[in-house]
């Protein structure tokens, strides 16, 4: 199979506009990705399905993974004139780096048995309403599984067919999978219909403490029950 | 005010009509979750035209628990056990899909023995799922009982050597980052041969209960029928996939393990439908049964786990790894990010029956509520897993 950078290459010459980033994976996996742009991946996605060459005809996995606010360090040597003298010193320069939740698409091509071709797509941010483009269009195995993504992480994806809750219940408010998430203090509750038809009841009564002397019974006392 | 009180008879009713068979009328049933052939806690909301679907969607979530929430607050280790409970019929391959993965991770390798040790569990369980398939699916179609206890006494048989070795029959915890945990004594190995040797037995008798049986064929073939094009978009893996004959089997492909080893063919179907899905299983026990055979023919005593690796403190290097293997019910994978924590950041598993119903709608769509039962067999789904 080609390089990464050979696919790059290739992708970008084929899609004019497109942006592709590839993310080096330092460990001993050797797993790096392709980060591709939000607005031309469906057109980046159809031209790694359909190439001769690559037909990346079967995406495995797709998921998703929530990155928080982090600061990347960066030391670098700089050239200094300290006591009228050139020195050079060691510079630390910390870089903020928003977070933001990530969309990784494992590919792999069943027509000439080689993969795994990975990529990514980023959000913008971490916010409630992020969104991507769907790749559902192009791999229907990325049905189910994108609306995994939404369910737990909440990113939306513009062109899904079908985009529901599929793990959590359909009043479930929250992401869980989101690294910020906060346990509820009653998991047990959820509303059902029983819960309007309380409040509404409520409504319907008035209290009638004179009549019915609920409010004066207490227990132990027994002089309502005299009189 | 005024108060009216309605009889009976004053509301307005449609009018009953026996003879009409609801032509173009969809009639909204909810299959599930207790129905007894969902195979655990799986609802369909069906669309009926009379007894004709029209509509199908799956609802999941009945045994949610965040599998992989609860694997990012534990230790790389402490959710090996807990990969038992995904697909509880086949621990011993969901240990070695991240064992595998957390190799790849960490860069581990595995020694001679404990590879061989592997590839004979993993077959193993893919004879005792296979067969325990086959035994639900002639339940489903109304073959009460009887079938499904010839596969369970071979299950048994099989459950009772994980027993002996791990521990425990269906949770076995058995394998560990570079190795496993507990060595197989030749006794173990003489009693493993025993049962992989009468296993054909077994296969060619069921294979005469089911293959030629009318009221099989006639419930199973031309049902559910599943195109190669559509069976590859939907990442359709495992027998199901190969069952519209396509050749793709992780085994051969990545040749994880010591696969590359063995002679061992990949069963094919040729129409994709009911039928063939459940020929694909009889046909890869009898392909299990020949990598078993060599299996414990050349295996040699060695040690069974990496010394090298840390088991307190266990911190793989930053960086992200996405293993798989070959499952009985499909792709396997795991995909990790290692932070350079004890914690993964990440934990993902790629649940081969979650994606294998991407497709239901599309199998059932025209059959009737009879075949939905047959058809959701043949896909061979765990709700374990399913719903982690």
């Amino acid at each position: 199979m080609e390089s990464l950078e050979q696919i790059k290459g290739r992708a970008e010459t084929a899609i004019p506009g497109a942006k592709i980033d590839i993310v080096p994976n330092p460990g001993p996996a050797n797993q790096p990705s392709l980060l591709i742009d939000n607005e031309h991946a469906p057109a980046i996605a159809k031209f790694l399905r359909d190439d001769a060459a690559l037909r990346l005809d079967f995406c495995s996995n797709v998921t998703g993974v929530d990155w928080f606010d982090r600061v990347a360090k960066k030391t670098v040597k700089v050239k200094k004139v300290v006591d009228g003298e050139e020195k050079e010193v060691n510079q630390t320069t910390e870089e903020k780096i928003p977070g933001y939740l990530e969309a990784v698409y494992h590919l792999y091509s069943i027509t000439h048995k080689h993969g795994a071709v990975i990529i990514r797509m980023r959000t913008e941010d971490r916010a409630a309403g992020a969104r991507l483009p769907s790749l559902t269009p192009i791999w229907r195995s990325a049905e189910f599984q994108e609306r995994e993504i939404y369910d737990l992480y909440g990113i939306r994806f513009d062109g899904h067919p079908d985009l529901r809750r599929i793990l959590m219940w359909d009043e479930f408010e929250d992401h869980p999978m989101r690294k910020d998430y906060v346990q509820p203090d009653d998991f047990e509750w959820e509303p059902t219909p029983h819960d309007d038809v309380l409040a509404r009841a409520k409504q319907h009564y008035t209290p009638r403490p004179e009549l019915d002397g609920a409010e004066k019974i207490t227990a132990g006392s027994g002089d309502t029950l005299k009189r | 005010m005024s108060a009216t009180v309605e009889t009976l008879e004053a509301i307005e009713r449609p009018p009953v009509t026996m003879g009409s068979r609801l032509e173009g009328e969809l009639l909204e049933v909810s299959m599930g979750p207790q129905h007894p052939s969902t195979h655990g806690v799986f609802r369909m909301n069906v669309a009926l035209e009379g007894e004709i679907v029209r509509k199908l969607k799956p609802v999941f979530g009945y045994l949610h628990r965040n599998h992989e929430k609860i694997g990012e607050n534990t230790s790389y280790l402490g959710s090996m056990p807990y990969t038992d409970r995904l697909d509880y019929f086949c621990s011993m391959t969901n240990n070695w899909a991240y064992a595998l993965s957390v190799e790849k991770l960490a860069g581990i390798e595995v020694p001679e023995r404990a590879q061989y040790l592997r590839i004979i569990l993993a077959e193993l369980t893919r004879l005792q799922n296979h067969a325990s398939l086959l035994g639900f699916l002639l339940n489903d179609m109304g073959a009460w009982g009887t079938p499904l206890m010839y596969a369970f006494r071979e299950r048994e048989k099989i459950l009772d050597l994980f027993e002996s070795l791990s521990g425990s029959r269906m949770m076995c915890d058995y394998m560990r980052f570079g190795g496993c945990r507990v060595d197989a004594d030749d006794a173990w190995l003489a009693r493993a041969r025993q049962i992989v040797d009468r296993f054909p037995k077994f296969l060619d008798e069921f294979e005469e209960l089911i293959l030629g049986n009318e009221i099989v064929i006639g419930r199973t073939q031309n049902v559910g029928k599943l195109s190669a094009d559509l069976a590859i978009s939907a990442g359709i893996t495992g027998p199901m996939l190969r069952a519209c004959g396509v050749n793709y089997d992780v085994r051969k492909v990545d040749g994880y393990g010591f696969y590359p080893r063995f002679k061992f063919r990949i069963p094919l179907g040729e129409h994709g439908d009911t039928y063939d899905r459940l020929m694909m299983r009889a046909l890869e026990m009898r392909e299990s049964v020949e990598i078993l055979k060599q299996a414990l023919a050349q295996i040699q005593p060695g040690p069974i786990v990496n010394p090298k690796v840390k088991i307190r403190a266990f911190r793989p290097p930053v960086g992200e790894a996405y293993g798989r293997i070959e499952a009985p019910k499909g792709e396997l994978g795991f995909y990790l990010i290692s932070d350079g924590g004890p914690n993964p950041y990440r934990y993902r598993v790629r649940p081969p029956s979650f994606i294998n119903l991407t497709v239901l709608e599309d199998l059932c769509l025209g059959h009737t509520v009879a075949d939905v039962m047959v058809i959701l067999g043949s896909v061979d789904i765990v709700m374990g897993e399913v719903d982690r």
